[in-house]
């Protein structure tokens, strides 16, 4: 979760959100271009395709059938191996519950 | 800030007239008493249905006398099932003026329509002197909804609410946060929150209802557009909309029509208790905004990505934008700005600062985007609940 607590100086905008250190996904704070390398936490993410404000990439290996992780809580299962920098939507990713 | 002081304790922050049909029938005939008058605070409310429900009445009853509503013109059609009578009293035992007009004995749709707009002129003029006093903050009720929501609700304006929330709370207010189905796989996260263990308990097996209940009826709360804004799953959903709780300790679980007796946050279990017997339990987010207000809301704080436009009748709706890309396209419709921390020209602490001053402007008397735009969605459909158990409001 975001956690500035002071005014800002202005910074620049982070481009992938990364929630929680559990989190095997990040957010796209702005849409980024498919091929584009972006610093995320400490690693650095190259995108594979394009991915649209607030989806989600892959920023570890995530096996089929593993928990995928936002905000430090599971949000569904992977439904096939998903690699780091592709996007992560319902076409790999499915709800624990419906 | 001033607010008007009703004869049960309570401050209003404005001083409405309610015009109330009390089936479909009569839905026209009030509207049309309404329409010349919407700009000068007369709100039009209804239930539809012909059929007699419990809860329908008791919504209808808070929302009759809520502390922002003046008075209330009645608009019954003659033959349908509720109780009229019954409603009447209650709202003259709230000490508003109230007055009753029967479709089928007043001459039909011409002279019900102008009876009806000659007294609420009347007692428009009538409720301008209704005792302004000062209203301190601890005596807000604020709720909060998530509508049309995407990724981006759950990482500017859900967290920003959350902050302003904390605020209220620390100021001794009345937070009340809602909807069950879209909070499936948070249970555990807010049972740790709850006061007492038993709450926790009580709020589980409400999310555990609300899980069986959309599995019932084979459709969860999510919708084509929280796809594509890049929501995949339910739980997902659900964690972001849950931000907008905040940090503080869950004082209680209440249902719609249940007013908090104390300060603090509450959950509002929104899930139709028993059989699944009347469908989807809010078949549109106005459906959700009503039962916080029945629970005694002065405003509600709704926080939207993909764009939702309404506000509501009886207690103004602020709108807070979490999609910086919405903003820009809609800001007309908006009073929050708080995409721009994902562009880096704010923080979660500043918006949630903003929220809170304007939860005191819009207490005050500020319009917000939805009220100046005359934004009055109101709906009212069929449900069943049991009253909350004792574990649900554990008392100070």
């Amino acid at each position: 979760m975001n956690s500035e607590t002071s005014a800002t100086p202005m910074q620049p905008a982070p481009r992938l959100l990364r929630l929680s250190p559990e989190d095997n996904i990040a957010v796209a704070a702005t849409t980024i271009e498919a091929g584009q390398t972006l610093p995320c936490d400490g690693r650095t993410i190259t995108v594979a395709m394009r991915i649209p404000t607030g989806h989600k990439v892959a920023i570890s290996p995530i096996a089929a059938g593993e928990k995928v992780f936002k905000y430090g809580a599971p949000i569904g299962s992977a439904t096939c191996a998903i690699h780091p920098g592709q996007h992560v939507h319902s076409h790999n990713l499915k709800s624990d519950y419906f | 800030m001033q607010a008007c002081l009703r004869a049960d304790g309570r401050k209003g922050i404005r001083n409405l007239v309610a015009v109330a049909y009390l089936v479909e029938c009569a839905h026209h005939v009030a509207r049309e008493i309404t329409l010349p008058l919407r700009d000068q605070g007369v709100h039009l409310i209804g239930f539809p249905g012909c059929y007699p429900n419990a809860y329908a009445a008791r919504i209808m009853r808070q929302l009759c006398t809520h502390p922002n509503v003046g008075a209330v013109l009645l608009v019954s059609l003659g033959c349908e099932s509720f109780d009229r009578q019954a409603l009447a009293a209650e709202i003259r035992a709230s000490g508003r003026p109230v007055e009753t007009l029967v479709i089928q004995e007043s001459g039909g749709t011409e002279s019900t329509i102008r009876d009806g707009q000659a007294w609420v002129r009347r007692v428009l003029a009538e409720i301008q002197s209704a005792p302004r006093v000062e209203m301190r903050v601890d005596e807000l009720v604020v709720g909060t909804i998530c509508g049309g929501s995407d990724a981006t609700s759950g990482l500017t304006a859900n967290p920003a609410a959350g902050r302003a929330f904390d605020l209220l709370i620390e100021h001794h207010g009345i937070a009340i946060f809602e909807e069950t189905g879209e909070l499936i796989g948070c249970e555990q996260l807010m049972a740790r929150r709850a006061v007492t263990a038993e709450l926790g308990r009580e709020i589980e097996a409400a999310v555990g209802k609300a899980e069986r209940y959309y599995r019932t009826l084979g459709h969860g709360s999510f919708a084509p557009g929280n796809a594509e804004g890049g929501l995949t799953t339910i739980e997902e959903k659900s964690l972001g909309a849950y931000c907008k709780s905040g940090k503080s300790r869950i004082a209680g679980l209440i249902k719609p029509g249940d007013v908090p007796p104390h300060a603090g946050l509450y959950l509002l279990d929104v899930v139709p208790d028993g059989e699944v017997r009347f469908g989807f339990p809010n078949i549109s987010d106005n459906a959700e905004i009503v039962e916080l207000i029945a629970c005694g809301c002065h405003l509600i704080l709704f926080t939207t990505g993909r764009g939702s436009v309404v506000g509501s009748a009886v207690s103004p709706v602020i709108k807070i934008c979490a999609n910086p890309h919405t903003y820009r396209k809609l800001s007309g419709d908006m009073d929050v700005d708080a995409g721009r921390i994902l562009e880096g020209r704010g923080t979660l602490d500043e918006v949630g600062r903003e929220i809170f001053r304007r939860i005191l402007d819009v207490a005050a008397g500020q319009p917000t985007a939805s009220e100046r735009l005359r934004h009055q969605e109101f709906i009212l459909t069929y449900k069943a609940f049991e009253p909350i158990g004792p574990g649900c409001l554990p008392p100070l």
